[in-house]
Order: structure tokens, then sequence, then C-alpha cells
């Protein structure tokens, strides 16, 4: 390794300490200043922040953003999701493809590009979408990228691309972003006009105690799509005997079809702060962690500066807002593409400097959780309504949706409809009203909550959106009658294929047979003992999977069973006299050979003329 | 010292110690669970799923679930071995195992495993067949992760007796695997004496020490009388002695 690169290694572990708890961090800078973390970079690492060569690997190998291989200066990651393909992702990776002279997964020659697939970058309302290193482009056609790549080979700088910017805090100078919000219908608690603060300053008032039984009282569950009880998590940690605690935003929005916490960290950031700031006033925690996805890097320096600004107003620090026993702080923490960091342990695994594979349970977070200490981990939305309840009270959020779910839901609308983008509703809205109001007619599928969650039919469209029918975090999807099922259940497949961490042997080997059993299916080769095998297969998956993402991965299949069963029908055939429609001779024959290195006499012909 | 309390096991009652797992308590009891990442002497991890019970109606894996008081745990049950087999079908299927040329054979903890649940024919799920690297770099161990089974014991071996960190997992996925915390394992301070290459700690034939192949004759290897886990059932109180019998006698 030259000089040069050993002192750009050296000050990005400097710059935390030596600490491998900040790995991630450290990771960050020497991926983006060398394009690449290789083993001479991981052995300094190590070397450096007393740890392995080998862990620093097993983190870099962990996280799609960080390459033990060069990368180009300039690295193009176009966005794979279902939606973007529908939307013609496919021409415009062939148009990225020929005119970089790579394919997806290379780096030209000259070191200037590389072209990857990425998962759901969270813009399905503006799909086909790219990550141009941390600069996110929308609308792709394969007309635009000509102009994109004249644009980058002249400048070298991803950013000067962006003409127009979006609408509300895409245009802050510190965001410059092209991604437009589009917030189709505000609501009350959170896409409406208020003081952030006011909240604050009422929880500020009580005791601790008092704010959390506020937050009981108004019900107020997890909106990642889990629904746990805000309140009894957050009394949890704080009867806990400890001597510090944390409060952890997940920003970690990677489930395919979501994108409300991007608008909320555009639009609405101080009221999520302030919701973590009264979060760490009611459990008693003096650190909190904002976990962002690496996908949402573009919003990180206009993040900063708004803690940077509430540190200046007081709202953050030591003695908030004239409290002399309360202090709090947050740090953000940079996620690098693993959508298993989601799941809470997981997150917290990748905020302590690890990969980001799930914690044994017991204990929970709330009883251990970052370094040890208890931890309430809260999505992006469930900490923004939590000043919108101090500020208004639990009987005025309780007054919205349902009896089990109160207040308002973010949802996500993409894929076939007239207006994509982001809806506040009271939960207990069905989904055919989300589907007219989104002008999706049409419509013949809908994914519900994403890859993990639901995808229903038109005999479904009356059900309800709440926790007691259709949970979710919000993710919907509409496929109009022109699409494939079975291809979109497939996709989710791949999906949770690239995702799983790999940690237990379900959902690490479940889930690849899962796949090649719906395969087989679309292949015209199944037959009706192919989706009991399916049935079986996903049963046990569930049943012994470690964490939600084996929980909830084979629901692409099992629901597209229960709600498409014609779709399946269609596809598996009864065979006559044992024939075993899955057994193709010829494909047995090409492995054989390929195996043996030579050519069956029987059955290739070919050989024996030349013979 | 708080005191000692009661579960049950396929409706035995079984005695825990405060801060046990089911594992251990049952492990003690001499009422076997089978399991494969999990061994004596190491942190359990909870991976292989191998352990999989249920408990109060929900599974969990018994090697890092705790005893409580009162739980009704099921162990032996049909449900229950079925996921087991599946699980160890995964196994199977993942990597490459094709025990007649394996020289763990006879003391495959895999193998013995596929016996102890009654898999003996092929299942419906497909064989991945991947190829991955053999490192025989090392003059007194060879790696072929063709058959790791990514239980981690050698990681945790080698970290927590050792002192060492020879191994680590490196990628994610399908395509996780077990690194080395080197270029190869030649080039690190791996030992043909360390407690990580041990025959106790690579449960498959990943792990091999050189010159020492097929050391034991076929009826004398580890699981050619017994099946796994009969040491810990010889602790059970009312265990009575079960003579496995050898399909060659039984013939003649």
């Amino acid at each position: 390794m030259d000089n040069d690169n050993a002192t750009l290694i050296k000050q990005a572990c400097a710059d935390y300490d030596n600490d491998p708890r900040r790995m991630m961090d450290i990771l960050w800078q020497v991926q983006d200043k060398l394009r690449c973390i290789d083993g001479e970079a991981m052995s300094l690492i190590a070397s450096l922040t007393g740890t392995y060569r080998v862990e620093v690997e097993g983190v870099v190998s962990f996280y799609a953003f960080f390459s033990d291989k060069r990368k180009g200066d300039i690295t193009i990651r176009l966005c794979d999701d279902i939606i973007d393909r529908h939307a013609g992702a496919q021409a415009v990776a062939e148009a990225f493809s020929g005119a970089l002279g790579i394919q997806p997964g290379e780096t030209s020659t000259d070191g200037a590009f590389s072209l990857e697939f990425t998962p759901c970058i969270g813009m399905c309302d503006q799909a086909p979408a790219a990550l141009i290193n941390d600069v996110v482009v929308t609308r792709l056609t394969p007309a635009k990228v000509k102009s994109i790549l004249r644009t980058l080979r002249k400048t070298k700088d991803p950013q000067t691309l962006i003409g127009k910017t979006g609408d509300g805090a895409n245009s802050d100078p510190l965001v410059q972003a092209m991604v437009r919000n589009n917030i189709r219908q505000p609501g009350p608690v959170l896409l409406t006009d208020v003081d952030p603060e006011q909240g604050l300053r009422a929880a500020l008032q009580l005791s601790p105690q008092e704010v959390i039984s506020h937050i009981e009282e108004s019900l107020l569950r997890g909106r990642g799509g889990a629904g746990f009880p805000t309140g009894r998590k957050w009394r949890l940690a704080a009867n806990t005997p400890a001597e510090e605690r944390y409060v952890i935003c997940n920003a970690d929005e990677g489930e395919p079809g979501t994108f409300k916490d991007r608008v909320l960290l555009t639009e609405k950031p101080d009221l999520l702060f302030s919701g973590m700031t009264i979060a760490a006033y009611a459990v008693g925690a003096r650190h909190g962690i904002l976990y962002l996805r690496g996908e949402y890097r573009y919003l990180r320096a206009y993040l900063e500066e708004t803690l940077q600004r509430r540190r200046e107003q007081n709202l953050l620090g030591s003695g908030i807002l004239g409290r002399k026993d309360f202090a709090f702080d947050i740090r953000i923490q940079m996620g690098a593409g693993a959508y298993i960091c989601g799941e809470e342990s997981s997150l917290i695994s990748s905020c302590e400097g690890k990969r980001g594979e799930p914690k044994n349970r017991p204990p929970f977070p709330v009883q251990s959780g970052y370094l040890g200490y208890p931890t309430v981990v809260n999505n992006v939305e469930t900490l923004s309504c939590v000043p919108r309840i101090m500020a208004q009270g639990a009987t005025w959020f309780r007054g919205m949706g349902t009896t089990g779910s109160s207040g308002t839901k973010l949802l996500s609308v993409s894929g076939d409809c007239a207006r994509p983008g982001i809806y506040e509703v009271a939960f207990g809205v069905t989904l055919a009203e989300i589907l007219e109001q989104a002008g999706a007619q049409d419509a013949a599928a809908i994914v519900v909550g994403g890859a993990s969650g639901q995808i229903v039919g038109r005999t479904e469209f009356h059900r309800r959106l709440c926790f007691e029918d259709l949970a979710s975090a919000g993710a919907i999807v509409c496929f109009n009658s022109s699409r494939n099922i079975l291809e979109a259940a497939a996709y989710y497949m791949d999906f949770f294929i690239e995702e799983s961490c790999g940690y237990c042997t379900p959902c690490r080997v479940g889930n690849v047979f899962l796949k090649k059993g719906l395969e087989k299916i679309m292949h015209g080769e199944g037959e009706p003992e192919d989706l009991d095998y399916l049935r079986n297969l996903s049963d046990t998956i569930i049943a012994t999977s470690r964490c939600g993402l084996g929980h909830t991965s084979p629901n692409p299949i099992l629901s597209t069973m229960e709600y498409f069963p014609l779709v399946y029908s269609a596809m598996v055939k009864e065979r006559p006299g044992g024939m075993q429609a899955g057994f193709n001779i010829q494909k047995a024959l090409d492995e054989a050979r390929i195996i043996a290195k030579r050519r069956s006499l029987i059955y290739d012909p070919a050989y024996g003329d030349r013979e | 010292m708080s005191t000692e309390f009661e579960f049950t096991v396929d409706g035995e009652t079984v005695v825990a110690k405060p801060g046990q797992t089911i594992m251990d308590a049952c492990d003690d009891a001499g009422v076997y669970i089978p399991r494969l990442c999990d061994v004596e002497g190491l942190v359990p991890q909870g991976s292989c799923r191998v352990c999989t019970v249920k408990v109060n109606g929900r599974t969990a894996a018994a090697c890092t679930q705790p005893a409580e008081p009162g739980v009704v745990v099921e162990n032996d049950t049909p449900q229950v071995q079925g996921y087991r087999r599946d699980l160890v079908r995964m196994l199977f299927h993942e990597g490459n195992h094709l025990c007649p040329i394996c020289e763990a054979s006879g003391r495959c903890e895999l193998q013995a495993m596929a016996y102890r649940l009654g898999i003996s024919q092929d299942s419906l799920y497909p064989y991945l067949q991947p190829v991955r690297p053999v490192d025989a770099s090392h003059p007194d161990i060879a790696l072929d992760t063709n058959r790791c089974i990514l239980c981690g014991r050698c990681i945790r071996a080698s970290r927590d007796v050792d002192g060492k960190n020879i191994f680590e997992y490196v990628g994610r996925g399908i395509h996780k695997r077990i690194g080395v915390n080197a270029e190869n394992l030649a080039a690190s301070d791996a030992s043909i004496d360390d407690y990580a290459m041990s025959l106790e700690v690579c449960p498959v034939g990943c792990i091999i020490r050189k010159r020492e192949g097929f050391f034991a004759p076929i009826g004398q290897r580890q699981f050619d009388n017994k099946p796994i886990g009969w040491e810990i059932e010889a602790r059970h109180k009312n265990r009575i002695a079960v003579h496995q019998i050898d399909p060659s006698e039984e013939q003649s």
C-alpha cells in the first residue's frame, strides 16, 4: 500500500478515536476515499482499532455499499425494485450498459464507472431511479442516460446532474435533490404545519413517568410494521436499572415500496428530533442515534445541520429548555445497504460497528441493547407522532383511527396508479378507498406492506388498514391486470435471498429453495404436490427462523397462493403415468456431460455423426 | 443463590438452576435435544436452529432460550422433529456432503444427526452444489469449506478458548462463509494444537487434520455403535440401555 493511502486510513481511524465501535463510519470514510477496502486496508484498520483483519472483512463483506474490490470513481446503483422494472428500469440499465461498455456488477477498465443493481432506494413514487454515488436521480429514461453520462464524463461530479430541485426542503442548499415529496394528502398529525417544539415544551413540564403514561394512554403503536405499544417499550427501558440508556431512531427504511420516512426526514426533521428528545427525557437517556439508511445519505448534511441548529437553540445538549437535569444529544449513524438492519437488534449490532446480524432474544433491547445498555428503538414515524401527542393530548390522538390502532398512518403508494406518493390517513381506511384516491381503479393486486407484507387480490380490497386487519409499515404497491403476479412474488423472494443475513439455516437456505420451487411452477413444470411442498417449507422457515426476516420471507408465496389460487392451479398440472414434469432429460444430460466432460452416444446424435 | 425450579419437557419434569438455558437443564437431566452449532464449552449462538423446541406453544432455540419455571416444552414430537429433519436436510443440500468419500464419515455430527432423525432417503430439496475454495496452504491443517455448515464452532473456539480469532463469518445470506484472519490459513497463526482445530470442534469434515485421515476403522468410529446424543441420554435417571443393532449382524 502506498503511503498516501495509509495516511488516509490512519486519518479515518483517528477521526473516530480508533474506536472499533465506530467501524461503520471508518469504513465509509475509507470506501469514499479509496473506492474500496482491500485486504491491506482491512489489516491496517484492524491493527489501528485493535480488532482482527477477518473481523473487519466480516463487516465489509456484510454491507452492499462496501467493497473489497475497487469501485469506479462514480458508482451508478440502479434501483432494481419491481416498481422500477415496471417503469422501464431494464431499458435504462441496458442504456447505461451499452454506453459504458460494462454489465451491472462491473467496473470500467479506466476505473471511472461502476454499474450495479440495488434493491429499493425509497423512490418508488418517481421510478425508475438510481443512486449515482450519493446523488439520487429519478424518472430515468434511456434517452436521459446519454446526457447523464456526458455530464458525468465532463464534470466527474454527480451533483452537477441536478438541474431543477424538488419541492420543499429538497431545494434546501444542503439537500439540492431532484427528489419530489409527492405529498398527496396531508393529515392532522404529521404532515401539517405546526410548531414542532410545542410537544417538547409540554413534556418537560411533566415528570418522565407522566410522559410515559401519556404515551401509553394514547395507545401509540410502532409504525415500523410490528405495532408494539410504544409506551410499554419506553416503560420497560425506563424500569431497567442502568447507568446509561439509549434512544435510537430507526431510519433504515428498506421495505420495498416504502418511502414515507424519506418525506418525514426531509420535511419534518425537527418533529422527529423533538420526539427523540421526549423519548430520551421519558426513559432517562443521554445519548441518541439516528440510524440513517445508506440510500438516504443525500439527506445527511441537512440533518446534521438541523441537529447543530437545535444545539444552538438549546433543544439539544445540556440543560435542554432550561431543565438543568436533562441533557441529551443525537449522532447520525450511516447504514451501508442492508435491509436486515431495519430489524432493531441488527440495527443495534450495526451501530456497534459489527455485522448487522440480529441478536439473541432475550435479553430484549429494552433490557440490554446498544453496548449492553437499555435501548429504545423506534421508527421515524412513531417518534414523529410523539410531540404531537404531547402537544394535543392522548384523547385527541385516540380520537383518530380505530380502537386498536389510534392516530394516523403514512401510506407510501406507488406502482400502477395515477397519483403515487404519500397519504396521511386515519387507521381503518379500506384499501378500496386508498386506491380510489390514488387513481388505481384498475388495480388487480396490491402489495400491502412491501416484501414482508401480503399480496392481496380484488376480493380483499374491502379490508381495512390497521393493526386489527391488514397491519403494515404502510407500503401500498399497485399492480394492474397486465402484471404477472408470480413474477412479483419471485422478485420479492430474490430480495429476501439477497438480504438474508445468513445467520440461521432456515432463512439462509430455505428461501433459496422456496424461490427454486416457485420457479419450477413458473416454468410450467409444477405439479399439485409442489404447492404442498412450498407450504411445508414455508412453515418450517417461519417456525424456526431467528428473526422477523425469516418469519415473514415466505409471505410473497403464501399470500399469492391464498389470494390468487387460480394462477397457481393454472400453472401446475397432474402428469399422467408417473412422469415428472420437473424432469427434463436433455437438461439432466447436459449437466451430466459437463460433469463427465463427454457426450452420450444415445441421446446426442451429433456425437454419433461425428464418429 | 436463588433456588432451583421445575418445568416440563414432553410431560416429564426437569429441574433447572437459575441462569440455565432449556438445553443446559435438559442436558443435566439426560433429556437430549438435537443440536449442531452448540457444543459444550462454547457460548451458544442459536444459528443452526436444529435445537428448535416449542415453549408454551411457541418455537424457540433451546440452546439460547432461558429456562423458566413452569414452562411447557415440546421436544420429541412429530412436528418438532419434522422441523429438525427439514433443517438438517437444508444443511445437506446447501453444501457438498458426500459421506462415502468424506474423512469425517462415522464421526460427522451432521451425518449422525441425519441417522438419528431418521433421514434415510433423498428429499425434495434441490442440491445447490456450490463450488467453494479449499485452503490446503497450512502444513498441518486443510479447510474444505464445501463441507462447512456455518455452525461457527471454530470461530468461538479460536476466539474464546485459544484467544486467536483465526476465523470469522464473512459475506452474507447464502454467500456467507467462514473467513480466515489472513490471506490464507498458512499466513495466519493457526496451529494444529489449537482447540479450534481439534476433532471436537468441527462437527463435519471441513477442518481437516493432515496425515490423520481415516484414523478409526469402520466399526470403531464415534457414531458407529452409538447414536449422537447417547452420552447425554446416559445421564437420565430412568435410562434403559439400548443396544443399537448393526444391520450386518441382523442379517447373519
